[in-house]
């Protein structure tokens, strides 16, 4: 559904991205992770067309989006990353507005709006001015008009900044409706939870290129390179650990400074070699309490971390 | 069609502000000002015409409340979009640069048309204790809505230039103001270049209509002088793509 092909962006001497490529399938929702400045949001303007790009190519739906930007643009709905919206108007209005320059025709700009707003929980203040609304509204007015006209691909750059936790919930629940709806989606974060939660491919971006491009789970095989167990064992801390260390294909255990009675230990063993039934047979033959028995899976922090820390696209490509 | 759209919704923004009210009561206040004192000097003084007598005055005293209050309607065209960010979403829509260059035109042109028509209150009454040809006066009004056509696609596209008002404003007063004085200098300029300057001055041009002749080539020259400002508006927009959004 997206395709961009080595995208380079320079502001005179600046450069905000180098050589991005990537591919979105059709009702893929992908997530854009960096920090601040990475050039997220450069790369989800390119492909909203408010910008071209210096070289490479963005096809969405299969429309070029500098050499066909009218069609590119009518299958895209874009959520910036700075919420700018009409202070001056209702939302009513204001969606009603946008609908007309998507291309829809009065009537139906009006329909499309009705349904925007029914799918952000907007009806309560439909009639409201937007300079009026808080924060979180005025949030979801940005959304809803991104929606409106139901476009094939969205575009959402940071949608849950500067939101209440219960607000981010309610903006993930929307994340997945849209999936529901089969709708492909891009949106970019800071915050790696999000990411993870929502999105099918994870695609990390530092200093304007691309360090990794993967699913959460394949990320996490490759940065980890092994298979982590936590377990949490009542019981004389010595011969606990020695009893762990001993059991086959453990490579490593790493433990806390806890009590004497009771460990904390993480078990390290070879990649996909999955050591819980082996560790729980050994603790229960000691006749040990067993409190918890679980894998470790990296967040993406420490992916993020463990990819980028050292400058790290050559080991990304690897 | 989508121009009509940016248009709609400029007016609406227009209407739905203070500041647009506070402009017209200006600009009625002092184009009234000014008609009835040049009445007044007609009646005390006389001439020959009341086309040199009196409507030349008229519209050459509208011009200068034109020109002081225009900027102020086209500074926030561009600029408070840019401030606020708003133009970047519309840059995500399928629209053409063109169609909101010429959608923003027109709003603040309809602006001017209702200011223009609401001065039209003093002429009206004037006509009815005492009736007189009217054709001077719609060449005098045409004159004055053509270089307040030029007035606004000069401030349309300095808007475009920056994000603050302030001095969107103020550079389009210098623009205005350097085409005013630009042919004051008869000595500044040999007679080749003073010619080709008086072909360029929007006000010499401007002169031929506040006595009652329209001339085809001010015209022409008027259409032009917008076009190509429209022209500007619309590659200042297109810098986006090497300046980025702000």
């Amino acid at each position: 559904m997206i395709s961009a092909e080595r995208l380079t962006k320079r502001f005179g001497a600046f450069t905000a991205i180098e050589d991005i490529s990537f591919e979105v399938a059709a009702g893929e929702i992908v997530g854009f992770l960096g920090p601040n400045g990475a050039g997220k949001s450069t790369t989800l303007r390119i492909v909203a067309g408010v910008f071209p790009p210096t070289h490479g190519h963005v096809r969405v739906a299969g429309h070029d989006v500098v050499g066909e930007p009218l069609a590119a643009r009518a299958v895209v709905g874009y959520f910036p990353e700075r919420v700018s919206i009409y202070v001056d108007m209702t939302v009513e209005r204001y969606l009603t507005y946008v609908g007309e320059m998507k291309g829809l025709a009065r009537r139906a700009a009006r329909l499309a709006a009705g349904a925007a707003m029914a799918s952000c929980s907007l009806e309560p203040v439909a009639g409201r001015l937007i300079g009026t609304l808080s924060k979180g509204f005025r949030q979801r007015v940005g959304i809803a008009q991104a929606l409106v006209g139901a476009p094939r691909v969205l575009i959402l750059d940071e949608p849950t900044a500067g939101l209440d936790p219960e607000q981010v919930a309610d903006m993930r629940a929307l994340v997945r409706d849209l999936r529901q709806e089969e709708r492909t989606v891009i949106l970019s974060s800071h915050i790696l939870p999000e990411i993870e939660a929502t999105c099918d491919r994870v695609i990390i971006i530092h200093r304007g290129r691309v360090v990794a491009l993967d699913t959460p789970a394949n990320l996490n095989r490759r940065v980890r390179g092994r298979t982590q167990t936590v377990v949490d064992v009542r019981g004389p801390r010595a011969a606990v650990l020695a009893a762990l260390r001993a059991e086959p294909g453990v490579l490593a255990v790493d433990a806390d400074e806890g009590r004497d009675d009771e460990v904390v230990a993480v078990v390290s063993s070879e990649p996909d070699r999955d050591l819980r039934e082996a560790l729980a047979a050994a603790v229960a033959r000691h006749g040990w309490g067993l409190r918890e028995l679980r894998p470790r899976t990296l967040t993406l922090e420490e992916i993020f971390l463990a990819l980028t820390a050292d400058d790290a696209p050559a080991r990304a490509s690897a | 069609m989508k121009w009509l759209v940016i248009c709609r919704r400029e007016l609406s923004a227009t209407f739905g502000s203070l500041v647009a009210y506070i402009l017209l009561a200006v600009f009625l206040v002092l184009s009234g000002y000014f008609f009835y004192s040049d009445l007044i000097f007609f009646i005390l003084f006389g001439g020959f015409t009341l086309s040199t007598g009196l409507w030349q005055f008229v519209f050459l005293d509208m011009r200068l409340v034109a020109m002081l209050i225009l900027p102020l309607v086209t500074m926030r065209l561009f600029a408070e979009e840019k401030k606020l960010g708003t133009l970047e979403l519309l840059w995500t829509y399928p629209v053409r640069d063109g169609e909101i260059v010429l959608g923003k035109f027109l709003a603040a042109w309809l602006f001017y048309v209702v200011m223009l028509a609401a001065t039209a209150a003093g002429p009206l009454m004037f006509y009815h204790y005492q009736p007189f040809d009217v054709l001077p006066v719609l060449a005098g009004y045409l004159g004055i809505l053509l270089l307040g056509s030029a007035f606004i696609a000069c401030g349309l596209f300095v808007s475009s230039l920056t994000e603050n008002q302030v001095v969107s404003a103020m550079v389009t007063y210098g623009i205005l103001v350097l085409f005013w004085f630009l042919t004051w200098n008869e000595e500044a300029a040999t007679h080749a270049v003073m010619r080709w300057l008086l072909g360029l001055s929007l006000f010499d041009r401007f002169f031929n209509f506040t006595r009652g002749v329209i001339d085809t080539k001010d015209v022409t020259f008027f259409a032009l002088f917008v076009a190509f400002f429209l022209f500007l508006t619309w590659q200042s927009l297109a810098t986006r793509s090497w300046r980025g959004v702000r």
